[in-house]
């Protein structure tokens, strides 16, 4: 079994992991970084909920290898504080038991970032990649809708 | 009444953890270091096991133990049917043949495949109908041998677990005073909970005999008496650790990978070992959402009431009996749905098939049957040419009538159905007709439903509440209820800030549950989480405020009953001036010369339901559970006639909820539900292959809603209080879903102009239907 020693920038800190070649991004910040804000729902990229950001971007951590992640920058949830996001989030329940809610909300801010003039068919375009069994979606919807608005600078 | 903190959105007591990515669930757990136990799966639904030859499996670096299911004992919750491991033979595809237990995923999965297992194929039994016929191939053959509670009927020689009758009033009378009669069958197969958090469990045993297991359950103390009872272990010495759950919905209330964790762990001499469900497991091997074969029959009068009702539910059990025995039980016991029938006649057959046995969904078998009786509803409303909605008004259900099991119902112990009805009529604006032309391709068109529901829970099941103080006066809240999403921790302490009238951010609620620590809550189930640990909550709190009063009386000179408790103090009623705070007393008081009197004050209550009885073997006469929540429900869909494709437009639920504990987390319990709901009858189902083996077990092939797939969403409620339940509130997790099925099929079989009888409602099934390929 092959190993390799990685650097990871993970929430602007350098870290320094050994990995197997099929190791996964996802399992090797939760097992090795004990990053556990990112959760297993499929390991299939089929629900969302490890979703981190890569480069800005939103990222399935299940479907990247972590030996690919070597010189990007990555953002878990617990690399967010205050963000409106999370604000809106807790401020419209937009959540119940809360496991999918670190991935609805890493894919939420990378969609503020980087389409704050999202329309309704962009904010679902992005958003049906998650599942949450909880909720109504209803309640996300606001929450994310709510984020956009606060990031606009005139309104 | 004024209330200060109840009814408001306070909000959720763990939130800053949840969008932190701090909270933390089972599998988030680290310990210094934890085995890996993968699971061997059955790859066919029923066979006979021939052998396993682990021999090159035991070759694998960093395999510990291999574990196979000889010499363990029979388990189930109600009856003794399932070795936890399977032996002889398999009796559904995904069931747990072997264990490996390894230092590390990826070797135990390495490991595991090396197992070689032949297997020699046997009859498949497809459906529960199938299972009742005389000639099916038999899935227990030794079903008269089971060990089982007293109050479960199996039939040897059968596929029939357990057999629940309903009898009532005199069906040959009430057929003789029914000018028309309808009839329909109804199926639908098994799916999932699809809770995004997969069932997870870690156990250790350490050295002086401890058990620890930590699960993703919303039974922890179940697990702790099921293991003790099944590998007679003291149970003392079991200690079962729930921290959040993310998602249940009925799914994590079975005890099954806790079992499979501590004989990975008792067979590496008590190491920690994790059980992880991957996503394919978790759909297969562990419990599903049962499925339903349904023959209904009414009798009515000319003017839609209701004579006579004769139903028959084959469960669809699966491969062992576990909590379908319940579910058959909570089929029957409300069988005719929120309606006034006087003669009734149900059989209710809790069936095994060669597939994932069942374990509690959402609604508990009431969403099921709600779509068996509601379809046959619209039928009797077609043929006697009434509107739906009048012909379910005419017949709702009022204090003063019986249940099927021959409840007396009165104001408390029943909702107000016909409120319900009647604001959904302007709700969903049903004086527009159910029936919207848009073009020659496109209709909108309203289905509606009604439901009701008791919660058919353990009679002798208990909850318990301790309360205790921090130095400054603030409490701490332990119960034994789960967070699993509800947010019921949160509106337990909206509970005690109310009573105590102080602010509810000085109340910390403990959100892991121990079962060594914490005082058991049976199960966080049936939404009965609020109803029966708030009534032992509101005794705790009625013990601190003793405790304070008799303290302060004895400060403060004064008569208890001159006293009063607010704003975390103890005052005197007419001189609120005079008074000694909480902080001052709570661990005792301190005169200035250092002496002290009393001490530490601890609240204690408890809480156990009230007459609740086994139901008789004949005729199903009992009471089973303590008030019946009723609802009334729309869905409005736009259809297109020409693909049979549709789009939700509107769904609407009107509950009788007593009272709103939280308003946006009480929303968010309807619209979940709904959502969850519309989800099942759209278009979740788990499709088998001739062998009985399950296509669809991803998240890809198995499709929950997605976001932007929804409705809109409209909530409204009725409020007639439960005396018995905490300020009156009435159960309201599930109740958003019962109707759901039901209306939307009400609602596309008049779009299509046909009967649709199955589940899910695919466009698919639609053309089925209409060119009479079902
Ligand atoms: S775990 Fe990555 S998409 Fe589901
Ligand atoms: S909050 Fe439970 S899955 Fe989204």
């Amino acid at each position: 079994m092959k190993l390799h020693t990685i650097h990871l920038n993970v929430n602007d800190e350098e870290q320094k992991v050994t990995v197997r070649s099929g190791d996964t991004l996802l399992y090797t910040i939760r097992e090795q970084l004990g990053l556990t804000g990112a959760k297993p729902g499929c390991l299939n990229g089929d629900c969302g909920a490890c979703t981190i950001q890569v480069d800005g971007w939103p990222m399935k951590s299940c479907l990247m290898m972590a030996v690919e992640a070597e010189g990007k920058q990555i953002t878990t949830i617990e690399g967010l504080n205050n963000t409106p996001i999370q604000e809106a989030f807790v401020h419209h329940f937009a959540f119940q038991c809360g496991y999918c809610t670190p991935g609805f909300i890493m894919n939420g801010h990378s969609l503020i970032q980087k389409k704050p003039d999202a329309d309704d068919s962009t904010i679902k375009e992005w958003l049906e990649s998650n599942i949450c069994r909880c909720t109504s979606y209803i309640e996300i919807e606001k929450a994310i809708k709510f984020a956009l608005g606060k990031n606009k600078p005139s309104s | 009444m004024i209330m200060e903190v109840i009814g408001k959105s306070v909000i959720r007591k763990e939130a800053q953890d949840k969008v932190t990515g701090r909270a933390q669930y089972t599998h988030d757990y680290h310990t210094s270091k934890k085995l890996s136990g993968r699971v061997v799966l059955s790859p066919y639904s029923h066979a006979r096991i021939i052998s396993i030859d682990t021999t090159d499996a035991r070759k694998v670096p960093g395999v510990r133990a291999i574990i196979t299911g000889e010499h363990l004992p029979l388990t189930g919750e109600s009856m003794r049917d399932r070795p936890p491991l399977a032996t002889g033979k398999v009796r559904y595809h995904g069931e747990a043949v072997a264990i490996v237990v390894a230092d590390t995923p990826d070797q135990g999965d390495l490991a595991a495949n090396l197992i070689q297992i032949q297997y020699e194929l046997l009859p498949v039994v497809h459906t529960p109908t199938q299972a009742f016929q005389q000639n099916s191939p038999l899935i227990h053959e030794r079903l008269g041998e089971y060990d089982r509670e007293k109050d479960v009927y199996p039939v040897p020689g059968t596929n029939i677990a357990h057999h629940v009758k309903i009898r009532k009033g005199n069906l040959e009378k009430g057929w003789a005073e029914s000018s028309v009669t309808v009839e329909g069958d109804y199926s639908f197969s098994p799916s999932d909970h699809a809770a995004m958090e997969t069932r997870s469990s870690t156990a250790e045993i350490t050295p002086d005999g401890t058990i620890k297991i930590i699960t993703s359950s919303q039974a922890p103390f179940m697990v702790k008496q099921l293991i003790a009872s099944y590998f007679n272990e003291d149970i003392g010495k079991i200690v079962v650790d729930t921290p959040l759950v993310g998602g249940a919905y009925g799914g994590k209330a079975s005890v099954q990978l806790e079992i499979l964790a501590y004989l990975s762990s008792r067979a590496v001499k008590g190491l920690p070992v994790e059980i992880f469900n991957q996503r394919e497991q978790d759909i297969m091997m562990s419990p599903s959402h049962i499925g339903l074969d349904a023959k209904i029959k009414i009798g009515a009068d000319q003017s839609g009431v209701i004579k006579a009702m004769e139903l028959q539910f084959f469960w669809d059990g699966g491969a062992y009996s576990d909590k379908a025995i319940d579910l058959t039980r909570a089929g029957a016991v409300d069988c005719t749905g929120p309606y006034k029938v006087d003669n009734v006649w149900c059989d209710s057959y809790c069936m095994y098939t060669n597939h994932t046995y069942a374990s509690p969904f959402r609604g508990f078998s009431h969403s099921e049957l709600s779509f068996a009786v509601e379809r046959t509803f619209d039928l009797l409303a077609k043929k006697l040419n009434l509107d739906s909605l009048e012909l379910r008004e005419r017949n709702a259900i009022h204090p003063g009538h019986t249940t099927p099991t021959r409840v007396l119902l009165n104001q408390s112990n029943v909702g107000n159905l016909q409120e319900c009805i009647s604001k959904l009529r302007t709700l969903i604006r049903w004086e527009e007709g159910p029936v919207k032309e848009i073009n020659e391709r496109l209709v909108r068109v309203k289905g509606v439903s009604c439901s009701w529901k008791t919660s058919t829970i353990d009679s002798n099941a208990p909850s318990g509440v301790i309360l205790t103080f921090n130095r400054d006066g603030s409490l701490n809240l332990m119960t034994g209820v789960v967070e699993i999403g509800t947010g019921a921790k949160t509106v337990l302490a909206q509970l005690l800030a109310e009573k105590l009238k102080m602010d509810v951010d000085k109340i910390y609620v403990r959100m892991n549950v121990d079962t060594q620590t914490t005082p058991e809550h049976w199960k966080t189930v049936a939404s009965r989480g609020i109803y029966m640990a708030g009534r032992a909550l509101l005794e705790a709190a009625d013990d601190v405020i003793a405790q304070l009063k008799q303290m302060a009386s004895i400060v403060l000179r004064a008569p208890i009953e001159d006293l009063e408790v607010a704003h975390m103090r103890v005052f005197i009623r007419d001189d609120p001036r005079k008074g000694v705070d909480f902080k001052d007393i709570c661990y005792g008081y301190q005169y200035p010369n250092g002496n002290s009197i009393g001490g530490q004050i601890i609240g204690k209550g408890n809480f156990i339901l009230r007459h609740l009885s086994h139901l008789d073997p004949e005729t199903g006469e009992g009471k089973p559970g303590p008030e019946w929540t009723v609802a009334a429900y729309g869905v409005e869909v736009e259809f297109d006639r020409r693909d049979f494709t549709y789009r939700l437009i509107k769904a609407a639920s009107v509950i009788d909820i007593g009272i709103v504990l939280n308003e946006k987390a009480a929303l968010g319990q309807v619209m979940g539900a709904m959502s969850m709901g519309l989800s099942f009858a759209g278009r979740e189902t788990f499709y088998y292959d001739e062998l009985g083996r399950v296509l669809n077990p991803q998240l890809r092939t198995y499709r929950p809603i997605r976001y932007g797939e929804n409705p809109e969403y409209l909530v409204d409620f009725v409020y007639t209080p439960d005396l018995q339940a905490p300020y009156g509130a009435r159960g309201v997790g599930e109740h958003g879903l019962l109707g759901m099925p039901a209306a939307l099929g009400n609602a596309l079989s008049i779009a299509a102009n046909v009967s649709l009888h199955h589940l899910p409602l695919t466009p698919e099934l639609i053309w089925k239907t209409k060119v009479g390929k079902v």
